[in-house]
């Protein structure tokens, strides 16, 4: 019977994968198979089951180790060839969108990345994903035997696990180790942001003068109670760290309030942000394109406004 | 050491319009992206550090009339020669076959030491290509690199994995995608620019890498591509300040995501 069969290397993204390949798989009149790879193998395994899937291929390879995309690509290949899988999804995380590319030439197939949303139409997945820098939404097909499609992380929504557990299959992978080796790994700069998860989001962006005017901002989240993100441009002017980028590079956000402080609405950017539910947009420049996106809009220059709003929020 | 950087030259998005809900991509002008700038100032720095290294920017020609001029900005940046591929069949191919393309083209030049792709194109950012390529020529990949450094085993490379940072380390060849935090690719100065057109440049169709159009024929089909529709209520708020803040929050509690 075909498969599909789902993978990531973060689990979450993985249980979504699972849960959704399932409903997929019941439509399509196919199984839904697993792979939990590496050390951590068993635990994944247990989890993935308890997601929907019907087996899960196990390898704790010691190849594996540091999940190398050339070794990582060669044990999927083998496992979608074992698990006779007619749709790979793996998830679009960094690992995950290297991997796909790699593992579709494998299996000489066609890929998408970066997928969003993915649709059964005519008995066939159709995969949305973001073209022309955010401008346009392109669905796509694949029509080799074998599809790849590589899936945004919370593409899926998930509900309770459900009662048992999948069959566990260990494949004879024989994987060569990589030529690639993890010399250490070392945190990042900057304390952990979450802004996929804020429930009040404020971006600032070009609007602001001076990388000392981040303290007005910074006092004005606090009273709303909200996170800061910003745009591209204030990262590469080092104002903000990268965990502070939302839009096409960076976060695709999802807060029931976003307010953007001196941005122009470049697609770069609107696009991680249009899943939130109120959108109020301040700048100076009354034609500037954020407008075309919000909800409310004030014209007006953001060291005027600012104060003002932090004042105004205090409390709610 | 030899040192290719495939770029692609897009169509510059800020100059895209939508028109109900379709991309315009009339008398748009292609532009070099700035993944691919970064890709090329990486080399060009790989290249300044380990010494007697040759940068050559190869690219596949996918409707841009002015292809030449657009590598020139490769070549004014500091590359040594460019490839470059015409070929109608390039035009509506998709990811595997410009990868093919690309690893018969690093064949046909001779093979290189490191090949360096940014992380994605400008306009399709799928990340395909590099690790597609690094697969069809059978050697290890190291995507989303943030610093390069030649040395150990033949390069050293740290990538950005979101909350913490791998420092890798390779043989050669290898094939490498760097992230664009990796370095500000450099301005060329005039100067560079009058030499670039005499830098070598070499043009060839898909027969010169020994394949036909049916080797490069999309796996993909895209079914449509057009702009998401925007249904936002747009209200511009009137008044000076203190009226334009007080109406907003009047309207923010409305909607429930401020508390009264």
């Amino acid at each position: 019977m075909a498969d599909i069969l789902v993978y990531s290397d973060s689990l979450n993204t993985a249980k979504e994968l699972a849960f959704k390949g399932k409903e997929f798989a019941a439509a399509l009149g196919m199984g839904i198979s697993a792979a939990a790879l590496g050390a951590d193998a068993d635990e994944t395994a247990a989890q993935l089951g308890a997601f929907g899937a019907d087996r899960v291929f196990v390898s704790k390879d010691a190849a594996l180790e540091g999940l190398q995309t050339d070794v990582v690509s060669d044990a999927l290949a083998k496992i979608a060839k074992e698990a006779d899988a007619t749709y790979v999804m793996v998830g679009s995380t960094r690992r995950g969108k290297e991997l796909a590319g790699r593992l579709a030439q494998k299996l000489g197939a066609g890929a998408v990345t970066d997928v969003n949303s993915v649709e059964l139409e005519d008995g066939k997945l159709v995969a949305a994903r973001f073209k022309f820098g955010g401008a346009t939404v392109a669905r796509e097909t694949v029509d080799t035997d074998i599809k790849v499609f590589a899936v945004m992380p919370k593409a899926f929504e998930i509900e309770d696990p459900v009662a048992g557990a999948g069959t566990v299959v260990t494949p004879d992978l024989s994987l060569t180790p990589s030529a690639v080796k993890l010399v250490e790994t070392k945190p990042k700069e900057g304390a952990a942001v979450n802004l996929d998860a804020a429930d009040r989001l404020v971006c600032i962006g070009r609007g602001l003068g001076a990388k000392d005017d981040l303290t007005i901002v910074e006092a004005f989240c606090t009273a709303l109670g909200g996170e800061l993100g910003c745009t591209k441009s204030l990262c590469d002017w080092e104002w903000l760290a990268e965990n502070r980028l939302v839009g096409l590079s960076g976060a695709k956000t999802k807060p029931s309030l976003y307010i953007s402080l001196g941005i122009s609405g470049q697609v770069q950017h609107t696009v991680g942000i249009s899943s939130s539910k109120v959108i109020v947009a301040v700048n100076k420049d009354d034609k500037a394109l954020i407008f075309n996106h919000a909800d409310y809009g004030i014209v007006g220059d953001i060291y005027d406004v600012i104060p003002v709003l932090t004042e105004a929020v205090k409390g709610k | 050491m030899k040192i290719i950087v495939p770029v692609k030259t897009n169509p510059d998005l800020q100059m895209v319009r939508i028109k109900n809900r379709q991309p315009v991509l009339e008398a748009v002008p292609y532009i070099l992206g700035d993944l691919d700038k970064n890709a090329v100032e990486a080399a060009l720095q790989l290249q300044a550090e380990a010494g007697d290294t040759q940068v050559i920017a190869l690219t596949l020609n996918q409707g841009n009339r002015k292809i030449k001029d657009t590598m020139k900005e490769a070549l004014a940046m500091g590359a040594d020669e460019a490839y470059i591929v015409t070929d109608d069949a390039l035009v509506d191919t998709d990811q595997a076959g410009k990868a093919l393309a690309i690893a018969k083209a690093i064949e046909t030049i001779g093979g290189a030491d490191v090949i360096i792709f940014g992380e994605g194109s400008h306009d399709g950012y799928s990340g395909q290509v590099g690790p597609r390529v690094a697969e069809l020529l059978g050697v290890p990949e190291i995507g989303f690199a943030r610093k390069l450094t030649p040395g150990g085993p033949g390069i050293q490379a740290e990538r950005s994995m979101g909350d913490f940072i791998e420092v890798l380390e390779a043989p050669l060849p290898i094939v490498i995608t760097v992230a664009s935090e990796i370095n500000e690719p450099r301005i060329p100065t005039l100067m560079n620019i009058m030499k670039a057109g005499k830098k070598p440049s070499t043009d060839w169709t898909l027969a010169d890498l020994g394949l036909e159009a049916a080797d490069v024929a999309p796996k993909n089909k895209i079914l449509s591509n057009l702009a998401e529709e925007q249904d936002r209520k747009n209200i511009m708020l009137e008044g000076d300040v203190n009226a334009q803040v007080a109406a907003l929050i009047d309207a923010l509690t409305r909607e429930g995501v401020l508390e009264a």
